[in-house]
């Protein structure tokens, strides 16, 4: 995700009176700014526990200590668990404008302002905003929307940076962060994605799906219905509510296409819908489909799928 | 326990895409035709929550909203489902205000109505889907906050918190008052039983304006907004779906295999 924003903001800050910067907090980071200067970016460093380890009101904290020194006039975050929690309330303590979930960033060449674009009505529509002088504004940014930045011929330099930050003035406690273990390969990752909607009517129907992402050497993904319903865990799903993904293969099982599920997958380079409805919203989306249940469907592209693949059953 | 949900009516996000339509103009999305709009699910789901707190802990629940007009139909849902009170804030004045007034309005609202231990919104507007709202009234009124919300617990006299990340969840403890704003991992909001709808309908709902919570005009409305919409548009799909076809739905699959094949994606 930082890689992404380098990019964006590289895009921004063509002038040198508007340079760009990355602020790295936490303990042991020179790897990670040696890797940041790598790509042609000033870092500033700060000494600190990570995000990970204290709540989201130090960083607002820390941040806008080093904001009111610095005076940014751009602070990019990415739309993030993070950068969710923080964004807002660091804008609301500095007094800046904020744009939540933005997919493009752009200069208006007459008034200089900026335009941030971004989804809304759950991808229905896209709405630009223009937030003429008014300094500093906050973005986040949708994860995979720009390309991660490149190593450079240009080394970025590496400075400290030192902030007070009373921490009786903290108040809320982080008590414990704990991951869910992820079977196989991480969804952001993953090169092929199987993903399964309300159409596949109850946890047993995702054994298929399954089957068919392990053979594709993928990861299985869900759209809102089966988390609400409970038939698969939530931290899979896909969507404006979940993750954010762009593989080489998306194949939708039995997802109707609501926008607010498309948020989290139309970066990717090849959908395929399979739903018994033809008015499905998903082909609208979908590069190739299936009009057909996929009790159906799925038994015989597994099969077909593992004969090209040249995987045999005892395997 | 004192909470006090904000709730915001909009447009069902929940309808077909293909009902959904906006005029490039005026910027502005035409309401579809015989949907008739609903609380914001989110705000549906921080007023489940806060139910199921008051189920456990006693206390009251008092829900807010702003609106153009000084009936709302979310509120009364949400009495129905068992809030106590609501209070809906209506002054043309209130009129295109952007986030940062919504905040500023609410919290006004809300050091009227003084006593309070936890403040719920809906994680964001299933509308503008931005989220904004709720983390900037904790900071108009200096208290603690917890995004994304799954369940809250009271444990020796604070706040236990589990908010949803990625890829798990975090435990957060936090003192009252406090703010959090709840996700839609709460599962599905209660319905109005028949006594609720019918003890909803005789509760009086007070309609507080401008200067019945000390606005300050220079803070509300368009001309305090601190960025202008310039472009409202719907997204143009460039794909075109091919439909692969077969005498079985089986004997499709197999073409797909190959038609992908032949892509080059498997």
């Amino acid at each position: 995700m930082t890689k992404e924003l380098i990019t964006v903001g590289r895009k921004l800050s063509h002038n040198p009176s508007q340079p760009l910067s990355l602020l790295l907090i936490g303990q042991d980071t020179q790897e990670a700014a040696h890797e940041a200067a790598s790509l042609g970016i000033d870092v500033w460093v700060v000494d600190d526990i990570s995000f990970a380890e204290s709540p989201p009101e130090r960083y607002v904290a820390l941040i806008s200590a080093i904001c009111q020194q610095e005076t940014p006039s751009l602070i990019l975050l990415g739309q993030t668990d993070m950068g969710r929690d923080i964004a807002p309330r660091l804008a609301a303590r500095l007094g800046a404008s904020v744009c939540m979930d933005c997919v493009e960033l752009a200069i208006d060449p007459d008034n200089k302002s900026l335009l941030q674009s971004k989804p809304v009505y759950g991808g229905n529509a896209i709405a630009v905003w223009a937030s003429a002088n008014h300094n500093p504004q906050v973005v986040t940014m949708r994860p995979r929307v720009a390309k991660p930045a490149e190593p450079t011929s240009r080394k970025g330099k590496i400075a400290p940076l030192t902030v007070e930050l009373d921490d009786s003035t903290i108040k809320s406690k982080l008590l414990k962060t704990a991951k869910e273990e992820v079977k196989g390969i991480r969804l952001e990752e993953a090169k092929v994605i199987v993903t399964g909607g309300g159409g596949i009517g109850g946890r047993e129907g995702f054994q298929l799906l399954e089957e068919l992402s392990q053979i594709l050497g993928g990861a299985i993904g869900v759209s809102r219905v089966p988390c609400d319903e409970g038939w698969m865990p939530a931290s899979l799903e896909i969507g404006q509510t979940g993750h954010t993904v762009s593989p080489e293969l998306y194949i939708a099982v039995g997802i109707s296409g609501a926008p607010q599920h498309l948020a989290g997958c139309s970066g990717s380079k090849c959908i395929v819908a399979i739903n018994k409805n033809p008015e499905a919203h998903i082909f609208k989306e979908a590069d190739f489909g299936i009009v057909g249940d996929y009790r159906e469907a799925l038994p015989s592209f597994i099969e077909k799928c593992k004969a090209l693949l040249s995987i045999s059953d005892s395997e | 326990m004192e909470i006090i949900v904000s709730v915001k009516q909009i447009q069902d996000p929940e309808i077909p895409p293909v009902k959904f339509k906006l005029d490039a103009e005026s910027m502005r999305v035409i309401p579809p035709e015989g949907i008739p709009p609903v609380m914001n699910p989110y705000d549906e789901q921080a007023v489940e929550l806060a139910l199921r707190l008051k189920d456990k802990y006693g206390g009251k629940i008092t829900v807010l909203t702003i609106h153009s007009e000084t009936t709302s139909s979310i509120i009364k849902h949400a009495l129905a489902m068992g809030a106590d009170e609501g209070i809906v804030l209506a002054d043309q004045a209130f009129e295109g205000s952007d986030s940062f007034s919504t905040a500023y309005i609410l919290s006004q609202a809300i050091q009227k109505i003084k006593d309070y231990d936890l403040l719920f919104f809906g994680r964001q507007a299933a509308d503008w889907d931005e989220g904004l709202v709720g983390s900037i009234v904790a900071e108009n009124l200096g208290l603690p906050l917890v995004t994304l919300a799954e369940r809250v617990d009271i444990m020796k006299g604070k706040l236990k918190v589990k908010r949803v990340t990625l890829d798990g969840y975090q435990v957060f403890t936090v003192p009252t008052p406090a703010v959090v704003t709840v996700s839609n991992e709460v599962g599905q909001p209660r319905l109005p039983s028949g006594w609720g709808i019918i003890s909803a309908s005789q509760k009086q709902i007070p309609v507080w304006g401008a200067s019945d919570i000390e606005a300050d005009p220079s803070q509300i409305g368009a001309a305090a907004a601190r960025r202008k919409l310039v472009k409202l548009f719907v997204p143009v799909r460039e794909k075109k779906c091919e439909i692969i076809e077969g005498k079985t739905t089986a004997e499709a699959s197999i073409k797909l295999a190959d038609r992908l094949r032949k892509a080059g994606v498997i």
